[in-house]
């Protein structure tokens, strides 16, 4: 598909780019133009202007104190910080094994009729969909029915941003997965390796740049989120760090959004600071996930 | 999908023993048995997701509804009532398509009709850092830029300091992406025969763009259109901080106004006990939003098929 595609744009440039030299035509494509730098011009303009309003606390005390209100100069977002580390630790946890399993299972040992698989396509498509705050929601009866009092605790924001990336997880996985040449999979079988052996030794490794791309994306994604954490009741600040599934926690996006509403002068810039700090991190996962698509991802 | 020819229905140990000469009976295999046993149990995990939702909001919503009449949610004053979220989040959601329909289409075609492949491979993946970037980030950026510089300042509009414009406005910029992708597969789906049919006639590549490839594309084009408006009534954070924390009534977008997610993210943020009142009435809305975006999910998804099924 994509060879045939290739050689026919590449015909199709050949004969229409003559014609493309009207005033009309040429004020056509600026517009073009115009809509894909927008979004690109608006993103810069968010990261200096927040960089400028946050620049006077790009200082170590940035990230190893917590937030005060007493001396609001030397607030930090340990706490934050740590935090949204935490809850990306346990959600990767939870998230990663699931969705590969399930992917694994629905791609190569499900029952392949078509209306089944229609059932768990459009089901996938939607829950990918599905707002974030409402698996806040999921989450919060979740934790209730296992039994859980406290709220806003790790395991609870976890769950929840698990429950978020999941979707996005099992998507991911069974593209790259389908993407693994047949004649492999039909060689291994003719060698007489079952089904979970070809799966395991040849289909999954050869499928793990997608599979790590595809994850990477998530949990960016799951980094960045704090509707689903709001309603799983994290608190917005805290003075200590996490020590356990059971502990206390915040997240970076959830003091974040804590701080937008202050009024003090000095604690909305450090708010800025700690978005420069939020965006580094997400934005080097993105980084990260387009580096080993370009460098690892084979066609075949 | 191809594959699930050679793994067969029938389970991991039956369908590839054949290789033995003398016993031709598959050998028992029971820790693949387990492992499948396993991978399977994941998948419908992973499924039942959809109805541990309804599962979860069912209850509390039951709850409320037994105390709260249904005329008094469904209505637009009162300690309950939930229309005047609703119109709220429509006027945020269409001030958000306003800005990234046109967009979002735009930045679609230039990448399917104009760029090169290397261009391609590296415009595509920055338009979609736009909807990577946090959503608080977006809400930040909403409250102490677009506000105070763009609108009061550099527009001179009467704007409040948390109104729907604003949030409208950085809400249609956060969901380009979402359009411009969906928008590119569809278009990109067209077959190039009809583009060559079209240059041959003698159009340029505006015209082939407009009046062939875009009107073949339309119900993907649909459907990134629907999707998008999805995820612009289910976005939380921006309008959180953008559009405030009043409930009102208002078809100013100038005005400070609380959406459906706005309030479920107050309401769950504040002091409300679990079992009360107000606790429920953040299932209910988070039930009705929840029906909203599945109803238009479904949609977006058929509107996929179609193209997908036409070409």
């Amino acid at each position: 598909m994509s060879i045939a595609a290739t050689t026919a744009r590449q015909v199709t440039l050949a004969t229409g780019k003559s014609k493309d030299r009207t005033p009309v035509s040429l004020a056509f494509l600026v517009a073009l133009w115009f809509s894909l730098f927008f979004g690109v011009v608006v993103l810069l303009a968010l990261i200096i202007n927040t960089a400028i309003d946050g620049s006077g606390r790009f200082d170590i005390e940035l990230l190893t104190n917590y937030v005060s209100v007493v001396r609001p100069e030397a607030t930090g977002f340990r706490a934050g910080i740590l935090g949204s580390l935490w809850l990306m630790g346990f959600t990767a946890l939870m998230a990663v094994p699931l969705g590969i399993a399930a992917a694994l299972y629905l791609e190569e040992f499900a029952d392949p009729t078509t209306r089944w698989n229609r059932f768990v396509e459009v089901n996938l498509q939607n829950l990918a969909a599905v707002p974030a705050i409402v698996y806040g929601l999921l989450a919060v009866a979740i934790m209730a029915l296992l039994g859980f009092r406290d709220t806003g605790i790790v395991l609870g924001g976890a769950l929840a941003l698990a429950l978020l990336i999941l979707p996005v997880i099992i998507i991911t996985t069974r593209e790259a997965v389908r993407a693994v040449p047949r004649e492999i999979r039909e060689g291994s079988l003719a060698l007489g390796a079952t089904v979970w052996q070809t799966t395991w030794r040849q289909t999954l490794p050869s499928a793990i740049p997608g599979i790590a791309t595809g994850t990477i994306l998530g949990l960016s994604r799951a980094i960045g989120e704090a509707a689903p954490l709001v309603v799983v009741g994290l608190a917005g600040s805290l003075l200590f760090d996490p020590e356990g599934v059971m502990s206390s926690v915040t997240a970076l996006p959830m003091q974040i959004y804590s701080l937008t509403s202050n009024s003090r002068e000095a604690l909305r810039e450090a708010a800025s600071a700690a978005i420069i700090v939020l965006l580094a991190m997400v934005l080097g996962l993105n980084a990260l996930a387009i580096f080993i698509r370009n460098k690892f991802q084979r066609s075949w | 999908m191809s594959t699930n020819a050679t793994a067969g229905p029938t389970g991991p140990s039956s369908g590839t023993g054949l290789s033995a000469a003398v016993d031709l009976s598959p050998k028992s295999r029971p820790g693949e048995r387990v492992i499948t046993t396993v991978l399977q149990l994941s998948a419908y995990a992973s499924i039942a997701i959809t109805f541990g939702i309804i599962a979860a909001l069912i209850d509390p919503v039951f709850d409320f509804f037994a105390e709260v009449p249904f005329g008094e949610f469904f209505s637009f004053d009162g300690r309950y009532a939930v229309l005047p979220l609703v119109t709220a989040t429509l006027m945020v959601t269409v001030i958000a398509l306003l800005v990234a329909v046109p967009l979002g289409l735009g930045a679609a075609l230039y990448l399917s009709e104009y760029a090169s492949r290397r261009a391609r491979k590296i415009l595509k993946p920055t338009v979609e850092l736009l909807a990577g970037v946090p959503s608080v980030v977006y809400g930040f950026f909403a409250l102490t830029f677009v506000t105070p510089t763009l609108l009061q300042e550099i527009l001179a509009l009467e704007v409040g300091f948390t109104n729907a414009l604003a949030a409208g406005l950085v809400l249609g910029v956060m969901i380009i992406p979402t359009i411009a992708s969906l928008a590119e597969d569809a278009f990109s789906a067209v077959p190039h025969a009809m583009r060559q049919g079209s240059l041959a006639m003698g159009a340029n590549r505006m015209q082939t763009s407009l009046r062939v490839v875009f009107p073949a594309a339309l119900s993907g084009v649909a459907a990134a259109v629907v999707l998008g408006m999805s995820r612009a009534i289910g976005e939380t954070m921006i309008v959180t901080l953008a559009a405030g924390s009043l409930k009102q009534f208002s078809l100013d977008p100038r005005d400070g106004m609380q959406t459906m997610t706005g309030f479920m993210a107050t309401t769950a943020g504040g002091e409300n006990p679990v079992g009360s009142i107000a606790y429920n009435n953040l299932f209910a809305v988070g039930m009705l939003l929840f029906v909203i975006t599945l109803v238009l999910n479904l949609v977006s998804i058929s509107f996929v098929r179609r193209f997908r099924q036409v070409y």
